[in-house]
This record gives structure tokens, C-alpha cells and sequence, in this order.
């Protein structure tokens, strides 16, 4: 077998390629652009591991509980498991990498709370989290590129998976300088990122990421999961293009959230309702509350988020890139003013169904970070992104290696396709994803119901009669997966609200999926694993 | 907005369906329609629509790279009204009086199409000079600050655009590869930091001609002075400077 290939050079790919190379294992790290423009780069408020640095009496095992309650115990708990033990080694080497987290008076990682967890566990550098370990991390990928173990294919992107039987066997990638097309063989790891595409300027992500290779892999019958968990994420403001994101550390630093009354009071709406964990319960709980308190009689206007109680020390030392970024976009200094905010997409739980190892439907293909459904369930807590994306990064690369511990020789990269030999060479037209977007929204907000997704297939069906192309037949179809998930979860769970069946229902204990069998697209159910027991050593 | 309200701008876009093609200007009058909207998110528009330039004939996608769209990536830089920056940051009602924006691809770099240029050069560099840390470093409180500074180089490019000095065949590194060794080098030990400082002193020290002209222009704001300054007094002058203080 060739060099692994890797699909996406953010945090999970660089995770990938860097556990690849710390075996001696060559891989082939593929992206649109550099990874110094990937979504991780945004990632704002920390990384969550149970170091107890503030000396609260922290553990895994707690980290354990509050991800799966966070999840609404969709998530996998061998996996979830795995994740939180090997967190707080995972957040002390990325410090040895330096990067420059903030730091306790005796020199040790301060940590913030975050929401749905109730001791402080997130781990951050000031408001720009992801872009310092970024930066370590292209730092530890080059040292590799310099031995030849990773060797980078950017402006690249996957158009297919090359499949022979019921394994695949490697990629087409396209090169969207020259429009050259080149087959490369391998096993192949997507981390390929979310699927904002499909709901473009809605999300807080970057629009680099299409959503196309995730269509282009349901489209070759790759088993989804977990479509319809789409986070909104509550603190967000509108900007040219996208949606950009408050971070969750600036309620984490003592922000509240409130909404006018018509009597001129201010609500604290999360504080009154959730007296424990108040404005930092759960990102699926707060979004839902600002739906329904905006929508009540006795309130007028947007929900604010009120920062102007924060102390200097914090604006100094803890969101200052936050603060800049507000006031460059709003004209708004949110130490002065409470800024309104809107509840925007910002995370896909659901992708490429995975086991505890990152193995997908298809032999020979796994999948990491944003792009796979695993460790969050139906709610993603905040901290947790980066964490499942470096870990699920590095299993997936152990996963590969395990059940591929030959490599062979490698063979050279030729482009010797040109753009029209392939139909998935044309992107998506602009109209078309709007479009595509548009209906969608109709049946996935955060409050649906059997008539709204019903009403937003319809749509689809409309909009299939114009001329597709290739590429929007599948985004299509990967959109069509998503309602069809929904419809499927007839109960409230996490990130899917369901007017009509407003409650939990414990016989929908499980994880929908969906994948195109005979041209169709086909649900199915699939079983939350029960968690092992395990040695002594391990438990967390 | 009201209609009364509608403000417009001359879009002049420099186009080349790729790098052997003649480039010319297409012009288009473009109707601002939000005041928050910026050259990125205009382009993008564009690109979706149905518009016409000045000449009635349809503008077809114009080529440029784009990611974030909110000043964190550097994948949209480009020259525009004469100076390097990101489109995202350009707002349009900074050119509303003035009613022209001239957009044009970076100048220091092979031209792919239209307003992409190929980047990789920079990159190589990082990679060709041997720039990591070996073994383990860590950010204390001392150097915690600069270290993050310096590590909020977006690589975009902007200051080599407007670096006298700075040009892909020469060995000189401009303030990209500056950055990144800034990052290093104060966490770095052993035989490590006499190949980084000997490293540092010729593909920076040597070859910057102190020109300052990328003082000013960083989309993200590093203090690329101070960050020279540390970096040369420990690596050309062997002395540390004191932390940076605490904005």
C-alpha cells in the first residue's frame, strides 16, 4: 500500500499526517488551500481536557458524564471515553509544541469554564485558541515535510473516491490552479471539515469548506449518521458573507445574555430559567431559549449579549482578539455596548459514520474531525471540537496503520486527466446553492416539524427539476439526506427540536443514518454501543 | 436602505484567464447595498449573480481565493486602490467618495488567473530553511505574549508585496519568514539555536533593508517591529529583550 492519503490539512489532517510520521508512515496531506486557511484557524474559546489546574477536583470521568449528557447519550461512550482520557496528554504536548496558552500564576494552564460543564476545563490562548495551535502544528508537519514523510498537494481538491469492489483504493483529486486531474492510490482519511457549504452564509465556518467531498462520498453510497444534528450556535452576528461567531468564552468570562421587556426591563432570561449553569448551559438549550423569548408578547427586539460588566484584566489578557474583531465588524465596543446576537449554524455533528477507530462504511476510508460523525452526539459542548479532531485524527491514523502495516512502494502522481474528463470538475453555481439553501433552512431550523421538512423536501423536488449539475445533483441529495433525517427523529433530542414530538423518547435511543443503496437514499438505526468495561489504568 | 439611499462603486477587476493570457480590466458599476459590505463579499456576490460590466457584456466568475471572510486566514489578499491587503477588510464605503476600486492580484508571485496567485513559494521557504521547533519549547509567561504574536502571521503575503527587498528568487525570507522564526526562537535550545540564529541572520537579518515598509501594513496587526527587534537582539546582538507589556 502507497502513502496514506489525507483529505483536509486543518486540525484533524495535520493530526493525522503527525501521528503518521511519528511512525515512520508517509502520507499525503491534500487541501484546497494552505492550512494556514482552515476553518480550524477560527476556533476561538480553548480545548477542553480535565487538567484540574484550578484546583475544583476535576477528573476525565467528569468530562465523561458532561460530554455524553451535552450529546444527549448519542455519542459513543468507548469513544467518548478514549477522548477525554487522553485529553489532558493531549493539551500538555500541544504547551510543548508552545503554544502560548494562558497560564496560572505557578506557570501551569489556566482554564475557563465553558458551556455545559460545570468545573473550569478549557484550556485557551486569549480568544484565538485555534490559530496558535495551528501554527504549532503546520510547525511540527513541516519538520516532517523536511524528511519527506508528509508531503503536501495544496490548491487540490477530492472529486471522487476511487473504489474496486467494496474498498477503496484511493482518489481523484483536481487541481483547481491547472484543472488537471490526477487518480492516486491509497487508504484515504477524509478531514475534510464541515459541510457549510450547503447552507452558504449561514455558517460561522469558512466558505472554503464546499461540503462537496462529503456529497461526492454519500453520493458513492459512504454511510452518513447523525444528519439532522445541526448545531446553532447562540452567539453569533451577521456579517458580509457568513455569520461570525462570538465565542462561548465571552459568557464564560461572566457576558449574560438578556432581551428587553415591553416594560422596559431587562431579562436574564438563561439566569432566571437556569439558575445553575445559567448563560453556559448547553449551546442546543441557549439557542432555543433565544428563539422562544424573542417570539414571546411581553419582550421586544434581539437578545443581547451584555460584556460591559467584564474587567480590564479580561479584555487584556483573555478576549482582546475577540473585542478588536467585534469592533472592527460592528463599530460597537462590546465593553461599552451589549451587542445583539442570533443563533447561527456553526457545527455539524452528523457526517461520515465512523466506529470507535474512525473507520467508515467502506473499507480502506476513514474519517476525523468535523467531517465524521463521533464524540458529540446530538450536541456538540464547546471545547470539545478541537479536542475530537486531534484525537480522532490520531486514531484514525492508528486505525490505518493497524489494518494496513505494510507500506509499499510509492508510485508517482500523474495529471493525466484534463477538467472535461470528469462531470464533477464543474463547481456549484452560486444561484443554485443559494437556492439549495434557502429550502433547507425551511426544514432544518432550530424549531421544526413534521410540516415544515415535509414542505422543504417538496422544495427539493422543485428545485431537481432545473438542469443540475453533477456536483448539485449530489449536494442535493446529501441535503435531501439531512431532511429525511429529521423527519426520521420523530422526539426532541439535543440539536433537533421537533414541535410535534416536542419530548425525549427513549425508543429513538439511537443514531439515524443514511446512505444511498440502489440509487436510493436509505435510513437506518444504529445502536449507541455499550461501554466497555475497562482495566483499572484506563477508566476514566 | 432606502433607493435614494443606494450608493454605488466602479469595480475595476484585473482579469486573466490564466498566467499565459494578456490581463485587461473589466469594469463594473457595482450597487453597495449593505454598508458593512467589502471587496470579498462583493466579489462573491458577483460570482453568484447575474452582472454585467460597463461594456454589457456578462461578468463571468472572477477568480480569487477566499476562506474566512473575516480577517483570520489571509487567503484573500490582493492589491487594492494600490495597496496589499485583505478583501474581506476592504469595506466599500471607504471608496464611495472616491467611487473606483482597482482590484489586482499580488505582483510578487506567479499569477494563476485573474486575482489568484500561487503562495507556495512561502511556504517552501518555511520548509527549505528548516523552520520547527526540535524536541519540546514552551511559552512561559515571560515570552508567552510575543510568542503569540508572532504566531498570528497569516502568511498572506501583504508585506512582502510592499517589501523592497522581498522577491521569490532571492534568498532573503521578508517578514513571512520572519514571523515564524520569531515564534521559535525564543523557545528554542542546543544545537537547534545556533543553526536557527545562523539561519535567521541570513535569510532575515542580512538581506532586510530596514526599509520599514511592512510596519504598517500586517491585516493582522503584529507588531512586526517589535518582533524584528527581539529576534535580531537574540540572534544577531545575543541579548534577550524584556517581555512585552501587557496591553
Amino acid at each position: 500500500m502507497e502513502r496514506a492519503i489525507i483529505i483536509g490539512a486543518g486540525l484533524a489532517g495535520l493530526s493525522s499526517a503527525i501521528q503518521l510520521a511519528e511512525a515512520g508512515r508517509p502520507s499525503l496531506l491534500i487541501s484546497r488551500q494552505q492550512s494556514e486557511r482552515a476553518q480550524s484557524v477560527l476556533a476561538e474559546g480553548g480545548i477542553n481536557a480535565a487538567l484540574d489546574t484550578m484546583g475544583e477536583g476535576d477528573s476525565a470521568s467528569q468530562h465523561y458524564e458532561d460530554t455524553l449528557r451535552g450529546g444527549a447519550y448519542l455519542a459513543d461512550p468507548n469513544a467518548v471515553a478514549g477522548l477525554v482520557r487522553h485529553a489532558p496528554e493531549i493539551v500538555r504536548s500541544l504547551s510543548e509544541l508552545g503554544v502560548p496558552f494562558n497560564l496560572t500564576a505557578d506557570e501551569d494552564i489556566m482554564l475557563r469554564p465553558f458551556g455545559g460543564q460545570k468545573k473550569r476545563r478549557t484550556a485557551y490562548a486569549q480568544s484565538s485558541t485555534g490559530k496558535m495551535i495551528m501554527t504549532a502544528l503546520i510547525d511540527r508537519a513541516r519538520s516532517f515535510e523536511g524528511s519527506g514523510l508528509i508531503k503536501r498537494l495544496p490548491h487540490h481538491e477530492l472529486l471522487r473516491l476511487l473504489i474496486s469492489g467494496s474498498r477503496c483504493v484511493g482518489v481523484r483529486v483536481r487541481d483547481v490552479f491547472s484543472g488537471r486531474l490526477a487518480d492516486i492510490s491509497g487508504s484515504v482519511i477524509m478531514c475534510c471539515g464541515g459541510m457549510n457549504g450547503v447552507f452558504p452564509g449561514m455558517t460561522t465556518g469558512t466558505t472554503a469548506n464546499t461540503g462537496d467531498a462529503a456529497a461526492a462520498l454519500f453520493s458513492q453510497g459512504v454511510r452518513f449518521a447523525g444528519l439532522e444534528m445541526l448545531q446553532y450556535h447562540p452567539t453569533t452576528i451577521g456579517i458580509p458573507g457568513k455569520r461570525c461567531l462570538i465565542t462561548e468564552a465571552a459568557r464564560g468570562e461572566g457576558g449574560r445574555l438578556w432581551i428587553k421587556k415591553k416594560n422596559g426591563q431587562r431579562w436574564y432570561f438563561m439566569e432566571e430559567k437556569y439558575p445553575e449553569l445559567g448563560n453556559l448551559m448547553p449551546r442546543d438549550v441557549v439557542s432555543r431559549e433565544m428563539y422562544f423569548v424573542r417570539r414571546q408578547q411581553d419582550t421586544e427586539g434581539e437578545v443581547l449579549l451584555d460584556m460591559t460588566e467584564l474587567g480590564k484584566e479580561v479584555w487584556g489578557s483573555r478576549l482582546s482578539d475577540m473585542r478588536e474583531e467585534i469592533k472592527s465588524f460592528t463599530g460597537l465596543d462590546p465593553a461599552e455596548t451589549p451587542i445583539e446576537v442570533h443563533e447561527g449554524i456553526h457545527y455539524f455533528m452528523g457526517g461520515i459514520h465512523t466506529d470507535e477507530k474512525h473507520r467508515t462504511s467502506l473499507s480502506g476510508l476513514y474519517a476525523a474531525g468535523e467531517c465524521a460523525c463521533q464524540y458529540h452526539g446530538a450536541n456538540r459542548l464547546g471545547g470539545n471540537s478541537m479536542l475530537g479532531a486531534i484525537y480522532g485524527g490520531r486514531v484514525a491514523a492508528a486505525a490505518l496503520m493497524s489494518d494496513q502495516p505494510e507500506v509499499g512502494e510509492e508510485q508517482p502522481i500523474r495529471f493525466s486527466l484534463r477538467n472535461d474528463e470528469d462531470p464533477l470538475s464543474q463547481e456549484s453555481r452560486g444561484d443554485f446553492e443559494q437556492a439549495l439553501c434557502r429550502v433547507l433552512l425551511g426544514g432544518l431550523g432550530i424549531v421544526r416539524s413534521g410540516e415544515l421538512i415535509n414542505a422543504a423536501l417538496e422544495g427539493l423536488d422543485e428545485l431537481e427539476k432545473r438542469g443540475l449539475s453533477p456536483r448539485e445533483k449530489n449536494k442535493l441529495r446529501l441535503g435531501r439526506a439531512m431532511l429525511l433525517s429529521a423527519l426520521e427523529r420523530r422526539e426532541s433530542r439535543g440539536a433537533h427540536f421537533r414541535e410535534d414530538f416536542p419530548e425525549t423518547d427513549d425508543s429513538q435511543h439511537s443514531t439515524v443514518t443514511a446512505q444511498i443503496i440502489g440509487g436510493e437514499i436509505t435510513l437506518g438505526r444504529f445502536e449507541i454501543p455499550v461501554r466497555r468495561a475497562e482495566p483499572e489504568h484506563e477508566r476514566s | 436602505m432606502k433607493e435614494a439611499d443606494r450608493k454605488s462603486v466602479r469595480l475595476e477587476i484585473l482579469r486573466a484567464a490564466d498566467a499565459e493570457s494578456e490581463q485587461w480590466l473589466q469594469h463594473i458599476d457595482y450597487p453597495v447595498s449593505d454598508d458593512g459590505e467589502n471587496v470579498a463579499s462583493a466579489l462573491k456576490r458577483i460570482n453568484s449573480g447575474c452582472f454585467t460590466d460597463t461594456d454589457g457584456r456578462s461578468v463571468e466568475p472572477v477568480g480569487f481565493e477566499c476562506s474566512c471572510l473575516q480577517k483570520k486566514c489571509g487567503a484573500c489578499a490582493m492589491v487594492i486602490n494600490g495597496t496589499p491587503r485583505l478583501a474581506c477588510d476592504a469595506r466599500l464605503s471607504e471608496f464611495v467618495k472616491s467611487g473606483t476600486v482597482r482590484i489586482e492580484p499580488l505582483k510578487k508571485f506567479p499569477l494563476v488567473r485573474d486575482l489568484i496567485v500561487d503562495r507556495g513559494a512561502v511556504f517552501e521557504r518555511l520548509s527549505e530553511l528548516r523552520i520547527w521547533l526540535e524536541g519540546q519549547g514552551r511559552a512561559d509567561s515571560r515570552i508567552k505574549d510575543d510568542v503569540y504574536d508572532a504566531s498570528r502571521c497569516l502568511q498572506c503575503g501583504c508585506c512582502l508585496e510592499v517589501c523592497p527587498n522581498f522577491s521569490t528568487a532571492v534568498s532573503f525570507g521578508g517578514m513571512s519568514t520572519a514571523m515564524a522564526m520569531s515564534r521559535i526562537i525564543p523557545m528554542v535550545s542546543g544545537e537547534q539555536r545556533k543553526e536557527l540564529y545562523s539561519t535567521y541572520r541570513k535569510a532575515v537579518f542580512e538581506g532586510c533593508g530596514k526599509s520599514l515598509a511592512c510596519r504598517s501594513i500586517c491585516p493582522a496587526g503584529i507588531d512586526i517591529e517589535r518582533q524584528l527587534v527581539r529576534s535580531n537582539a537574540a540572534a544577531v546582538w545575543k541579548r534577550r529583550l524584556r517581555p512585552a507589556k501587557k496591553k
